[in-house]
């Protein structure tokens, strides 16, 4: 069971929002390019979250770039899953693959600072601030093989080989 | 009955060795790797931490230095060192700055019709314009194909889009595509393969096919997909590589998730406004929003078909005062045609600014970033907040038409008005 606050965004959350090609510098020091996370989308997100959070986006979570960085940087500000109502294809597989589940979800009525329980197994966020409970699409197969061995290199270094 | 396939069916069937159906997952066989410069180091560590040791197809596999080329940060030259110091000793390939775009060299010098490559960077769906299923994915997805030569897949629905009709004066591939993401949003196609088809593709040059494969990602698509046909031929042919030229077409039963109907000969100069790419209007209607950068260039746009649009309308003449003007040809080979064209001294006497072959200014790394509250109308694909260098400067995206329109009147202008 994973529990946190909400930490609210609208639709189109890009991985320019997330992480700016203008800190490209950085990509290779991530203590200091993650202190930048989501800073264009609000510049007070890094001081406020804490670990076991979560980020609730609207539609087209992730669009844009591949920098894996985007998701990177989220997993080190301690974000224990993102939930969106729909997600960018490349982000979703590299948050998959480093081991930050992202769950699509109607994420209409979570409110900035809610309080929320999502149980991975069962496939529900309940919203413990406004009583809700939701239910949140399948991971696809191969890519929950992936999240449950912690990501895709742990994945590789334990089995050598992807399967499907 | 056997129903027929899709482009995307058929190259991951043949790919996989399966009967491979749209919603099926697959594991595919990986013609060609790459990363640049911002995503390879990532890549490389993981690829070291997986354990693999060994590239599968080192002569397949490449790293361009491309989006900070030359180094603007030390601290991106030793990235630089990385990637150079990667390539020594796996044997990959090695496309060194000023060598140009990786979506450029990639369709220029690898890619070929069916096949599968994957690519650490969005834009890699550009090579879909010579009939390649090709894909962005991060860092760790492109280590394991380095080191695997194969990646899981799951097979996309296709949505086939019709093109027919005449495009018209002033009118190009950049204006459809900008106004098909403008139809269906920045999400249209999230996880779908566009396939193009119709009398107007058909006729469509091979510079106009990688523009809009390049920004099938900008509706959320996996590939955008063009047949293998003459002009795929042609194009192959004039690189030196026309043993790599096989035809390639969907089935006529195929089976598409929709068909989206385009009559090019409606179309008019479109241009997408701050700050997503699906916020499109005429070029016309923009009349009077004024800029104070104009770009030409980028892996979108940076082509010689791309610069010798841009040099007719500017020739003889000079941007408005005020405006800045910078060409970025797309890749070295880009760069020496366009100098023997006389296009680059067109620029230049036009007072614009030449940028070495590759990003330029369209990802806000360096050479180019935006001040407060400017604009820039630019031949990019991307217009989000931030993207340019600051989030409090504004992107418009058009045709290279439009943007050398746009940089003799300092206001987005409907390129009609100066042809």
């Amino acid at each position: 069971m994973l529990k946190g606050r909400a930490h609210k965004f609208g639709d189109g959350i890009s991985t320019d929002h997330i992480i700016p090609g203008r800190y490209a510098h950085l990509r290779s020091n991530l203590p200091e390019l993650a202190k930048h996370v989501l800073e264009d989308a609000d510049p007070a997100f890094v001081s406020k979250v804490r670990p076991g959070d979560f980020i609730v986006g609207g539609s087209n979570f992730g669009l844009g770039s591949s920098r894996e960085h985007a998701p990177l940087v989220i997993k080190m500000a301690g974000v224990s899953a993102i939930l969106a109502k729909s997600v960018a294809r490349i982000f979703f597989r590299n948050a998959i693959n480093l081991g930050l589940p992202v769950l699509i979800c109607d994420t209409t009525k979570i409110d900035d600072g809610d309080e929320l329980e999502v149980d991975l197994a069962a496939g529900t966020v309940r919203d413990k601030t406004n009583g809700s409970l939701l239910t949140f699409g399948k991971i696809p197969e191969v890519m929950l093989r992936i999240l449950n061995e912690g990501g895709l290199i742990a994945y590789i270094q334990k089995h050598g080989d992807i399967r499907v | 009955m056997i129903v027929g396939k899709t482009l995307a069916e058929k190259i991951l069937s043949e790919k996989s060795g399966t009967d491979a159906r749209a919603g099926d997952i697959v594991i595919a066989k990986v013609d060609l790797s790459f990363v640049q410069d911002t995503t390879g180091p990532l890549t490389v560590r993981q690829f070291q931490s997986s354990g693999i040791g060994r590239l599968a197809r080192p002569e397949r596999t490449v790293i361009f230095i491309d989006h900070a080329a030359p180094s603007p940060a030390s601290s991106l030259s030793n990235d630089h060192i990385l990637l150079r110091d990667f390539s020594r000793r796996s044997g990959c390939i090695l496309s060194e700055a000023g060598d140009g775009v990786c979506h450029q060299i990639v369709p220029e010098a690898y890619a070929r019709p069916g096949d599968v490559i994957v690519g650490a960077d969005s834009h890699t769906v550009t090579a879909g314009g010579l009939g390649a299923f090709a894909t962005g994915m991060g860092s760790s997805d492109v280590a394991v194909a380095f080191g695997l030569g194969k990646t899981w897949f799951r097979v996309p629905e296709t949505f086939k889009i019709e093109v027919n009709g005449e495009f018209q004066k002033g009118v190009y591939a950049k204006d459809l595509i900008l106004h098909l993401i403008g139809k269906i949003g920045a999400d249209g196609a999230t996880y779908k393969s566009l396939e193009f088809h119709g009398g107007a593709i058909k006729k469509m040059n091979m510079s106009g096919r990688l523009t809009i494969a390049n920004m099938a990602v900008e509706a959320g698509a996996k590939v955008g997909l063009f047949p293998s046909d003459g002009t795929t031929r042609q194009f192959l042919v004039e690189v030196g590589r026309g043993n790599d030229y096989r035809p390639l077409d969907a089935d006529p039963d195929a089976t598409y998730e929709k068909t989206i109907r385009i009559n090019a000969s409606k179309l008019e100069p479109t241009v997408s406004r701050p700050h997503t790419v699906d916020n499109t209007a005429l070029a016309r209607e923009l009349k009077g929003t004024k800029v104070q950068q104009v770009v030409i260039g980028t892996c979108t746009n940076g082509r010689l078909e791309d610069l010798a649009i841009a040099a007719t309308i500017l020739s003889g003449k000079r941007p408005a005062p005020g405006v800045r003007l910078i060409v970025a040809p797309a890749s070295r080979t880009v760069l020496l045609e366009a100098l023997e064209m006389g296009f680059i001294k067109t620029f230049i006497e036009s007072g614009g600014i030449i940028l070495p072959p590759g990003c330029g200014p369209c990802l806000g790394l360096h050479q180019g970033a935006l001040g407060d509250g400017e604009a820039c109308i630019s031949t990019a694909n991307r217009n989000f907040e931030g993207r340019m260098g600051n989030p409090k400067s504004f992107i418009y995206l058009g045709s290279p038409a439009t943007a050398a329109a746009s940089a003799l009147t300092g206001e987005i202008t409907d390129p009609r008005e100066v042809m």
